[in-house]
């Protein structure tokens, strides 16, 4: 059951980045070229999300449990840290490069676009780069997975 | 802004919402891509089953949508391969290492009214519109 609700929350959450235009990346960066031919499309895809999303969490945080696992994985980080700063902003600027944030990236991958399948490439060695680079730091307890499950 | 599509943002927009609240809801899990896609390539990770089949759904929208003549088509990238490169090696490491991306922190995070998400929100929005500007009317690209 676990799995296939999970499944199916992809396929809504897919649909909704392709109804929006998320998935767009020309959409994307006129999105975020202020300076330019601004297009707020995507301004009123988070505020949608949003609306829906915030009396939802806060129904879900009323429960003790959710419906089909023993717990809840709820975030519990607080602190606005170096880490987070620094990952921001890397993140930002590549979003801003080429217009594909994660979700997008890996929905695009149903197209076998050459330059999606490279981008995607490049996202999950960025990512085991941080793994690798996470596990020989000393001062860092190793909590990798809770941190990956603490924010999303 | 002639490409100003409103109606399809509210529509699409309320459907990520509502996938997000319905994975926590269901699963207990943050619909965060970043950190669903980062779990799978953990070495050693457990708890993978889960997020495999929500990455599926994830990349099935699409085919459906294809399926019952909506094809998605193909998105447009920049035409060097260094760039899109340096990109995906900037978003894989930087969403790690801040813990979340667009969804993780920009829907789910600033949902819970969480100050951290809401800072990495400001700050990778931030950082993209300097990027594009930087790149489209400082550079000329």
């Amino acid at each position: 059951m676990l799995i296939i609700a999970s499944l199916s929350c992809g396929l809504i959450f897919g649909a909704g980045l392709l109804v929006s235009g998320m998935v767009q990346p020309a959409k994307v960066l006129a999105f975020l070229d202020v300076f330019g031919a601004w297009d707020p499309s995507l301004a009123v895809v988070m505020i949608a999300a949003l609306a829906v999303a915030i009396p939802g969490f806060r129904l879900a945080n009323r429960r003790s449990q959710p419906l089909l696992a023993a717990q809840s994985f709820w975030p519990t980080k607080q602190q606005i840290d170096p880490p987070l700063v620094i990952g921001s902003t890397l993140f930002g600027v590549g979003w801003g490069l080429v217009g594909l944030c994660p979700g997008p990236a890996l929905e695009s991958l149903a197209t076998l676009s050459p330059g999606v399948i490279v981008f995607v490439a490049a996202m999950a060695a960025g990512m085991m780069l941080h793994g690798a680079w996470q596990g020989v730091q000393p001062t860092i307890p190793s909590d990798g997975a809770v941190a990956g499950v603490a924010d999303g | 802004m002639a490409n100003f599509t409103p109606l399809s943002a509210a529509i699409g927009g309320g459907l990520i919402g509502l996938a997000a609240v319905l994975l926590m809801m269901l699963t207990g899990r943050i619909a965060g891509i970043s950190g669903i896609f980062g779990g799978v390539l953990q070495f050693g990770g457990g708890d993978r089953g889960w997020r495999i089949a929500f990455l599926a759904g994830l990349v099935l929208a699409p085919l459906i949508a294809g399926w019952t003549g909506h094809a998605m088509p193909s998105p447009r990238l920049p035409a060097s391969w260094t760039v899109i490169v340096v990109a995906g090696l900037l978003v894989g490491f930087g969403t790690r290492l801040g813990g979340g991306c667009t969804s993780g922190h920009g829907i789910c995070g600033t949902a819970r009214l969480s100050a951290r998400s809401i800072t990495a929100t400001v700050i990778f929005m931030a950082a993209a519109i300097a990027t594009v500007a930087v790149t489209r009317h400082l550079l000329g690209g």
